[in-house]
């Protein structure tokens, strides 16, 4: 198998997996229990991933959160943030047209909730011009979310640029790191943000991990009610094992990723030389520089991308499609599938979403991977050209 | 291998689609989209003097579902008559692909809708008037609902 689809999820880390094992094994306190030994164990267990954690995107100790997910953190985030009292009053936010879908969807319920949403354009690469933010900013503006790379598209927003400009205007600034931890780097002291989302699955950690990095000073309502734990922040019984991996998995990353990252960066222009030499009718998605290492997104004329999606899966390769086909095949009806809202918002036309496609590589990927992508391309696009209503050959 | 969202009959189709192409001097065309995803499925008919669908071909550009509802409905229609490929329905084609994901019921419709067109278009051709096909198709559901 070859695995290309790391945006969805990575595989865990050996290493990881070994830290996380006593946890579920001997180690299985309850973080909460101070008064016996294997509870303070696994209180010291989590505190120390809260350390490595903290490291990594360069925060302090206690201005880390542990959640479940990349949308938990989301979540917290933007309704933690909007249900303080001081923003009783500001009913406006904004985010981008490329945002994930759990800030896609809770912006739309703050919308029934009375809230205006900007939702600010991007151009054909997918990047923001600070100048539409500047512009887009009231004073009523509670809070500013834009996400640091994109999934789909590969696409890395300046979030520096951004942070300053919210900044300026004292609006707080929450960035979803989800995909870019772990391959690129993210300083919080550097985007000038109040609040950024990160998951341990997109780092070679476990999945049911996460965390939200919250300034110092940056009050916060938590989503659900129950005990003192993540400081009253984030009840329930923390995820041990999880947590714990999610800590090795940020040392790990700190140590290695400048290396592994440099690698994915060769494979990933390798792929996007070797598809754009062998396939007639592929256009290229998101910015061709500033985008993730390893990632090659594009479309193909003619075909339509869960088509793709299957041949490459019957060939052993794993990908994702922003096609509506593939969208959602779990739907009740076809009223369920909707076409990418990143690829429309890049200006590829609906019909032609249909036949995208994404690679993603991760730090295992190799290059003998990338030339079997490229030795199986060619015939499938030719067998699913040949069998289209419109394609004529040149 | 874990089974994906698709049967085999499906995957079958998927992979070696039946009757794929084109047909130069077919007298009854008909190409028909669909607006949520996108698909397009052309249908070539040639259809003999006494009314048999003498061959069949088709084009699709779509997802795993359309194209193989498309393959399985050439399958299903391929030397019948008029009449009787009229008798079609989506469900049927589902029923022989031994099922579709609910999200992708659809596609069969389509498979059904390009069945009609190409008919239209060879009735066009004849000089007649395509409502006929609306009719006879109408007969025919009547017909079953008594």
């Amino acid at each position: 198998m070859i695995y290309m689809d790391n945006v969805a999820g990575t595989k865990i880390d050996s290493r990881v997996l070994k830290k996380m094992m006593p946890y579920f094994e001997d180690k299985y306190g309850n973080p909460s229990a101070h008064f016996y030994p294997i509870g303070r164990e696994s209180y010291e267990a989590i505190s120390k991933s809260r350390k490595a954690v903290s490291t990594l995107i360069n925060a302090s100790f206690n201005e880390i959160i542990f959640t479940s997910s990349g949308t938990e953190s989301n979540n917290l985030a933007i309704k933690g943030i909007l249900s303080q009292k001081k923003l009783e009053n500001k009913k406006h936010i904004i985010i981008s047209e490329i945002e994930h879908l759990s800030i896609q969807n809770i912006a739309s319920k703050l919308l029934n909730e009375g809230y205006k949403i900007t939702k600010l354009k991007v151009d054909n690469y997918g990047c923001i011009d600070p100048d539409d933010l500047r512009k887009a900013i009231t004073k009523n503006t509670a809070m500013v979310s834009i996400m640091h790379a994109n999934p789909e598209i590969g696409t890395i927003q300046d979030i520096k640029g951004i942070g300053e400009i919210c900044r300026n205007h004292n609006i707080v600034f929450h960035v979803d790191a989800v995909a870019s931890c772990g391959h690129i780097p993210v300083n919080v002291a550097t985007f000038n943000c109040d609040l950024l989302s990160i998951s341990a699955q997109n780092f070679y950690g476990p999945k049911g991990a996460a965390a939200l990095y919250i300034k110092k000073g940056t009050p916060i309502s938590p989503l659900f009610d129950g005990g003192y734990q993540e400081m009253g922040i984030r009840s329930g019984s923390e995820n041990v094992p999880a947590i714990v991996g999610m800590g090795e998995a940020a040392n790990i990353v700190m140590e290695e990723m400048p290396l592994y990252s440099k690698k994915m960066e060769l494979l990933g222009k390798k792929l996007w030389e070797g598809l754009n030499d062998k396939i007639d009718f592929i256009h290229f998605t998101g910015h061709p520089k500033k985008r993730l290492p390893g990632h090659v997104s594009f479309w193909i004329e003619y075909i339509e991308g869960e088509s793709l999606l299957l041949w490459f899966s019957l060939k052993g390769i794993c990908a994702a499609s922003g096609s509506a086909c593939s969208s959602n095949i779990l739907a009740e009806d076809e009223e369920g599938l909707n076409a990418s809202y990143i690829l429309t918002a890049v200006g590829v036309p609906n019909d032609i979403c249909a036949g995208s496609l994404m690679f993603s590589m991760s730090k295992y990927s190799k290059e003998e991977d990338v030339d079997y992508v490229l030795s199986t391309a060619p015939e499938i696009v030719k067998r699913l050209s040949e069998m289209s209503p419109d394609y004529r050959k040149n | 291998m874990v089974k994906g969202p698709y049967s085999d009959k499906v995957m079958e189709h998927f992979m070696s689609p039946k009757n794929m192409g084109e047909i130069d001097d077919a007298n009854g065309v008909g190409e028909v989209g669909n607006p949520a995803c996108g698909d397009v499925m052309k249908l070539f008919l040639k259809i003999s003097d006494k009314e048999i669908v003498e061959d069949v071909k088709f084009k699709t550009f779509g997802c795993g579902a359309a194209i193989a509802s498309s393959s399985m409905a050439t399958e299903l229609i391929k030397g019948k008559k008029v009449e009787q490929i009229l008798e079609l329905t989506n469900q049927a084609i589902v029923d022989a692909l031994d099922g579709l994901p609910p999200a992708k019921i659809h596609c069969s419709v389509m498979a059904e809708e390009a069945i009609l067109s190409a008919l239209k278009d060879y009735y066009i051709k004849q000089g007649k008037d395509p409502k006929i096909v609306d009719e006879m198709k109408k007969n025919i559901e009547n017909k079953i609902t008594k």
